[in-house]
């Protein structure tokens, strides 16, 4: 079949035409519509589907399914990495069973993401995780399909490493369909010698995971999936991921007929393809997004195969933010003297129009009334919706970091000055990583005050479900689990559960709390105005 | 056909950009061309600008519209096709929604127009979503009555059939009418 599909449609696409049977992740941006997606189909397809708690759950919960033997897809955005990557280090050990391939979105030029412009393919050397790059939809959908081959083939898990141009571009894809029959039901057959990380046998592992590697690296040296073009130049151009097509797009904008290697594999690197490919070349343009890891890479091999070669990377494209086919001409004219126009006329100097808070947002019933009424408190912002609170007209994120951040800081303040501390946290957030700073807190007789942004739902993202709902992703009803108990369980005295639109209770519950020697907790539960409406039209 | 066409879509998050992108890109594919578009999600749903891009032709490489190479801009909100204006060049067709969502420290609407007026482009400024409110009962389905009106206008290389076709299979069989009388108002206007 052909049909336009949106990257992440894609590799669902592929996901089920492989036979995945086991599906667990986070849900972020850009990587959210493959859980999603996954949820609704599920049941019929014979998969069994989950929104973890976070993404160090979710992974684990894949690796238990490969180690049954079942074949896996776990999808996370870029942070989500960080945080499973505890467990992601000692898989690439162990090694998978079940195939498994784990896709990470990340967000170059921050659309849609705080905290940082991560280039998650950093991890592959850190983890030792073989990373694939697809360029466009079909890509996403070829590449799913590779990266469960090579899984199978090599018992690895593979990363399927996508930016928000690739997950959210749309094109025609060609697909095909999944096989009948397929169950979630498999088999853990004990072998600790796979499955445990036992010293001495790490050590042993980590040889076997470097002979799996070179192997995977044969492989890469031979796939496909890294294409060469035929023209002849002195000069040639390198390039992986989104910019492939910037490339292709600014050759032609410029008359250029440059040969082009497009490389897949980011990781093991496909060192006798790009040997081949500079060996008769006097210039190289390395175009990557972000880090400059390829480019480190070409200089260090061009070091043994062609000592004369320029090397043009980070010197002539930006390091920082998206590239786009114009920043591309603008390097190709430094390094060919080609000339290039810019088509730009000035940016009009208008306003920015900043995200904000939907119209009947439980959060209008919060953001005020802190502000009002603890004026002088330091606030620790968090992610979510959340993070609106941090832009015009509120302005009250004094810090913000990552999931669950807020009251691990506030708290580490709190130790250290007079001051009042006040931590603002949404419900999946606080499901996520915030129980574990909670307990810290309480622990440390710390006293900061706890604002939970109860809005029934993880909303951000596009609306998923979580452990506060007492629903899951494959439309079950299961028991809500309730953040007042959770609180009380970690040992907080001071716990008020309120509906924020009661503008006086709120208040008094602030005043009180503010004051108080221990970590006092606000849960304020209100439904998020579009899951209402939504709901009410059915 | 043989130039790849270009479209940048402006507008605020929860517009309904993302529906509109869709039905456009489902119906130069009903056409038989070669389609790359991009848009975002997230952070920037929540009411801030967003733009997305459409380009379609023979073949078509980089999902992203550059710089001065618009055929297209089709906004959906006054203040955010004056902002998207800068990114137009000679051959561009600039297509505005009469209709402005104001926020702290905007600047006028009437500035805004006049501003629209001035870049000296084909300027269709046109109000989409005061006519489906009135007629319609619905502000959000303005995107397709924008599309009905470049359609009707040339202002884009697809036919009235292959967007009615593209309608039917992107919009769900509940919204299906609506979408579709949207369209034909926008058409026939
Ligand atoms: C480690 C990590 N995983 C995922 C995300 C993506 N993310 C951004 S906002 C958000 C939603 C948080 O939900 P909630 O705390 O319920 O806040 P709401 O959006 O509902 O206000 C998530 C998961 C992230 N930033 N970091």
């Amino acid at each position: 079949m052909k049909k336009i599909l949106l990257g992440n449609e894609a590799i669902v696409k592929a996901a089920l035409a492989a036979g995945v049977q086991f599906v667990s992740g986070y849900p972020g941006c850009p990587s959210a519509e493959i859980g999603d997606i996954i949820g609704k189909v599920a049941k019929e397809n014979g998969i069994y589907a989950e929104w973890s708690t976070n993404e160090k759950t979710g992974l684990e919960a894949g690796i238990g399914a490969s180690f049954s033997g079942l074949k896996v897809l776990v999808n996370m955005k870029s942070f989500g990495i960080n945080v499973c990557s505890d467990s992601l280090f000692p898989l690439a050990y162990t090694g998978t069973k079940g195939a498994m391939v784990i896709f990470v979105g990340d967000d170059p030029g921050c659309h849609s993401s705080a905290q940082s412009e991560q280039d998650s393919r950093g991890y592959a050397y850190l983890g030792k995780i073989p990373v694939l790059e697809p360029s466009d939809p079909q890509e996403c959908y070829d590449f799913t399909m590779l990266g469960f081959e090579i899984s199978e083939k090599f018992n690895v898990p593979v990363i399927l490493r996508a930016t928000t141009r690739v997950a959210h571009q749309r094109s025609p894809v060609n697909f095909g369909e999944r096989k009948p029959g397929i169950r979630p039901i498999g088999e853990f057959i004990k072998n600790p010698r796979q499955f445990s990380t036992m010293p001495p046998r790490t050590m042993e592992m980590k040889n076997e995971l470097l002979e799996k590697l070179e192997k995977v690296r044969q492989f890469a040296e031979k796939s496909k999936a890294n294409k060469v073009s035929k023209r002849k130049n002195k000069t040639g151009i390198i390039a992986s991921g989104i910019s492939y097509l910037h490339v292709l797009e600014a050759l032609e904008t410029m008359g250029l007929d440059l040969p082009v290697l497009k490389l897949s594999f980011f990781y093991p690197f496909p060192k006798k393809i790009v040997a081949n490919f500079i060996k008769d070349k006097k210039s190289i343009l390395v175009a990557e997004e972000l880090d400059p890891y390829l480019e480190k890479e070409i200089t260090a091999l061009a070091k043994d195969t062609n000592l004369k070669l320029n090397i043009f990377g980070k010197n002539v494209l930006p390091g920082t933010g998206e590239l786009n086919s114009e920043k591309i001409c603008v390097a190709l004219s430094k390094i060919t003297g080609k000339k290039f126009v810019n088509n730009k006329s000035p940016a009009l100097n208008l306003p920015k129009r900043s995200a904000r808070l939907c119209d009947g947002c439980p959060y209008w019933y919060i953001f005020p009334v802190l502000k009002r009424v603890a004026p002088d408190a330091i606030f620790g912002g968090d992610i979510g919706c959340n993070m609106i609170a941090g832009l015009p007209p509120h302005n009250m994120h004094d810090t913000l970091f990552s999931m669950g951040a807020s009251l691990g800081i506030s708290h580490g303040i709190k130790k250290s000055t007079n001051q009042k501390v006040i931590s603002m946290m949404g419900d999946g957030t606080f499901f996520h990583s915030g129980i574990p700073a909670l307990v810290n807190a309480v622990y440390n007789r710390s006293n900061p005050l706890v604002v939970v942004l109860d809005n029934r739902i993880t909303a951000m993202t596009g609306h998923q479900v979580n452990p506060g709902m007492g629903k899951t992703l494959m439309g079950d009803i299961v028991e809500e689990v309730k953040i007042e108990d959770i609180a009380k369980a970690c040992g907080v005295k001071n716990i008020k559960v309120l509906d924020p639109i009661n503008a006086q209770d709120f208040e008094m519950a602030i005043k009180e709390f503010l004051v108080k020697d221990e970590v006092s907790i606000i849960i304020c539960k209100r439904i998020c105005a579009l899951l209402a409406r939504r709901q009410k039209n059915g | 056909m043989d130039k790849t066409f270009n479209i940048i879509i402006a507008g605020v998050g929860g517009q309904g950009i993302i529906t509109l992108l869709q039905v456009m890109d489902e119906a130069a594919f009903v056409e038989g061309f070669d389609i790359k578009s991009s848009e975002l999600h997230g952070l920037s749903q929540r009411g801030g600008s967003v733009e997305a891009h459409i380009r379609f032709g023979k073949k078509v490489y980089s999902p992203m519209v550059s710089n001065g190479s618009a055929d297209l801009i089709l906004a959906l909100e006054a203040l955010e096709g004056l902002r998207e204006s800068s990114k137009a060049g000679k051959q561009t067709k600039i297509l505005v929604n009469e209709y402005f969502l104001p926020f702290l420290n905007s600047p006028a609407k009437e500035d805004i127009i006049k501003q629209l007026g001035e870049t000296k482009k084909d300027f269709y400024l046109v109000s989409a979503s005061k006519d489906c409110k009135e007629k319609l009962q619905n502000e959000i389905v303005c995107t397709l009555y924008l599309l009905g009106y470049a359609v009707v206008k040339k202002l884009l290389p697809l036919k009235k059939e292959s967007v009615l076709r593209a309608i039917k299979n992107v919009i769900p069989e509940k919204y299906l009418d609506l979408n579709i009388k949207a369209f034909e108002l926008g058409y026939g206007n």
